[in-house]
């Protein structure tokens, strides 16, 4: 089996995501290459022999710098067609799932994806996934190769087994309707004040708080707890609430001892960032809202009436 | 400016709908449009009322209730739509899925295809790369806020490092995300407006497509197995009628959470 897994990196380092699949195709065996696109990674490259790679194919070029899919396509396309591989791995990231979609329709290849694990049985690839806000667990399988495939983030953890990478350049022929996109800008929002990462207890608010001027409620509520305040995607991008308190996906992974999503519906995005919390009570008015499907305490209801509430009793609580 | 929307009908809850015998989604009784979809037809029909004349088309692929679903997004306003419904192509993965739609959206050519953010039974949050591909147009996904100026169109995006602004050349496609609008409702005016709107319905040979190109034919993913997921412990759902707040107090007391 000859498996290549793609690297995503920022800045000066490979991101753990793709480390944790690139340890995952190591264990599932056979021949593994990693392949690391952008511009100025090479040095980046031999860091990821410790995690299973026998070999990195590096396509380093200017035209490569900005984390844009489509000439990232280019670059795997060109390597599975020339090289063989039978199995393309990669982290879901905004990134990962772009280039792997691309990937699929360019080489008519499937891809299965929001895959937790992945096996052999009789010499087939057999992935783990979690469907349908997590209510099934499915097996999915490949017809043909090359089989593509997406591991949703913090499924897989990097394993370090102390092997040597060597580093082979690859120049990528790149199409010209892959390189008509470009980036304009690119803010780092750098996180400050105290991390929600090492909170005990965390009062999430999602878009049911129906504006940001009621973030005092869940601010409130969190403050009576000694907890720390989250948000979900939908409302950083509103602007209600800023980058450095979501969770999810793309935003922080956390595991408080108490998560209180108030007004969230618990799209899978948001799940993978909190679902390793101890204690999870939900508010949400949708009796139908995914969030229930994994909440220790669910309580259909309207966050207004019931927050201010809630933070009254636990201060009369906690004060005497 | 001619903007297509694609655009899905999901079953009405999603969760707990596989069918045990064929491993495939249970796609009877009520459909629903895909509630993320809807930010994208907002989102073509402010284009269109900024731009000037232009034309909102729906693209589609489903079973033939799938035309109820775009119904509604008939009602918000979108002029037309196009729905490949075809017995063959049913059981479709990305690969077969993003070949018809590129096939269908092919002979629109429209400036601009729009996407939801995911489909809320699949959870995939990809077809539009792969549509993107097949029909060699540049691409730009998750996008929170979108600008359309001198034949180029410009998104800002959330990544996991913080915000990407990307521009691209029209013709091109866009992925919207959930926070892009608050999508209107229809009117009563626009819902009876609806049902008089043309809905053409498209077969794969209409679009030059054999059967084995589509459908489970067409495809190269299999679901082998179905399980339960693993228990998550005790969970409790309550309704509110007043008193919720004591019973969460109570149980974080229960936990030692107090
Ligand atoms: C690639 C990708 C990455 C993503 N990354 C992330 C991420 O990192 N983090 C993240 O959070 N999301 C992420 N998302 C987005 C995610 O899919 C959801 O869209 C988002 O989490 C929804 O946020 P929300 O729950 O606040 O809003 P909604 O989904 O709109 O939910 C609001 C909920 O509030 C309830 N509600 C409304 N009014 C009331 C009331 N008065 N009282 C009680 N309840 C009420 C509603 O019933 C609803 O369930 C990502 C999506 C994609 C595609
Ligand atoms: N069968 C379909 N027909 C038309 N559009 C679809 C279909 N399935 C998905 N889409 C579109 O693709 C987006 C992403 O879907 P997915 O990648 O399956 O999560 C959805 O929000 C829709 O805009």
């Amino acid at each position: 089996m000859t498996t290549l897994v793609f690297l995503e990196h920022h800045g000066d380092e490979i991101l753990k995501t793709s480390l944790g699949v690139l340890s995952k195709a190591a264990e599932v065996g056979g021949q593994v290459e990693g392949v690391l696109v952008g511009s100025g990674v090479e040095p980046l490259a031999s860091s990821a022999g410790k995690f299973g790679a026998s070999t990195v194919l590096v396509a380093d070029d200017p035209r490569l710098e900005a984390a844009l899919p489509q000439p990232r396509v280019d670059v795997l396309a060109a390597l599975v067609r020339d090289r063989g591989h039978e199995n393309v791995l990669l982290a879901q990231s905004i990134l990962g799932a772009d280039v792997a979609a691309g990937l699929a329709a360019r080489l008519e290849a499937g891809l299965n994806w929001q895959l937790t694990d992945v096996l052999t049985r009789d010499g087939e690839l057999v992935g783990r996934q979690p469907a349908l806000s997590d209510s099934v667990v499915c097996e999915v399988g490949w017809t043909e190769t090359p089989r593509l495939a997406l591991f949703r983030a913090g499924a897989l953890d990097p394993v370090a087994s102390g092997g040597e990478a060597r580093v082979e350049r690859v120049e990528p022929e790149l199409e010209d309707f892959s390189l008509t996109a470009e980036m304009v800008e690119q803010a780092h929002e750098e996180s400050e004040g105290p991390s929600i990462e090492d909170a005990d207890v965390i009062v999430a608010g999602g878009r049911g708080l129906g504006g940001p001027e009621n973030f005092t409620l869940v601010e409130d509520l969190a403050k009576a707890l000694g907890g720390a305040v989250a948000a979900t995607r939908a409302v950083v991008d509103a602007g209600w609430y800023p980058y450095q308190t979501q969770v999810g996906q793309t935003g922080k992974t956390v595991s408080p001892k108490l998560y209180i999503a108030c007004g969230i519906s618990g799209a899978i995005q948001h799940k993978v960032g909190m679902q390793a919390s101890n204690v999870i009570v939900s508010i949400n008015k949708d009796p139908n809202a995914p969030i229930f499907e994994y909440s220790d305490l669910g309580v259909v209801g309207d966050v207004h009436a019931i927050v201010p509430k809630l933070t009254e009793l636990v201060r009369a609580r906690r004060g005497g | 400016m001619k903007i297509a929307v694609c655009v899905k009908q999901v079953p009405d809850t999603p969760a707990k709908r596989m069918n045990r015998q064929t491993n495939r989604l249970d796609r009877s009784g009520e459909g629903a449009l895909n509630p993320f979809d809807t930010q994208a037809v907002e989102e073509a029909l402010r284009l269109k009322e900024a731009e000037g004349p232009g034309e909102v088309v729906l693209v589609s692929m489903g079973p033939p209730t799938a035309g109820d679903a775009m119904r509604k997004a008939l009602a918000m306003g979108a002029d037309r739509a196009i729905l490949i419904t075809d017995e063959a192509a049913a059981g479709s993965d990305l690969v077969a899925t993003s070949r018809a739609l590129a096939a269908a959206l092919e002979r629109e050519s429209p400036d601009l295809v729009l996407f939801g953010q995911y489909a809320a039974d699949s959870e995939g949050a990809v077809l539009w790369a792969a549509v993107a591909e097949r029909l060699r147009r540049p691409m730009i996904s998750q996008v929170a806020e979108l600008t359309v100026d001198n034949g180029s169109v410009t998104g800002r995006r959330q990544t996991e490092f913080g915000y990407d602004v990307i521009r691209a050349p029209l013709p091109a496609v866009v992925a919207v995300s959930d926070a892009i609008n608050e999508p209107r409702y229809p009117s009563l005016k626009g819902i009876m407006g609806a049902k008089r709107k043309p809905q053409d319905t498209l077969s794969l040979g209409d679009l030059g497509l054999e059967a084995a190109q589509a459908g489970e034919q067409g495809s190269r993913t299999t679901v082998l197995a179905l399980h339960d997921p693993p228990p998550r412990g005790e969970s409790r759902t309550i309704e509110d009628d007043g008193g919720a707040a004591d019973e969460i107090v109570e149980f974080l007391a229960e936990k030692r959470l107090l």
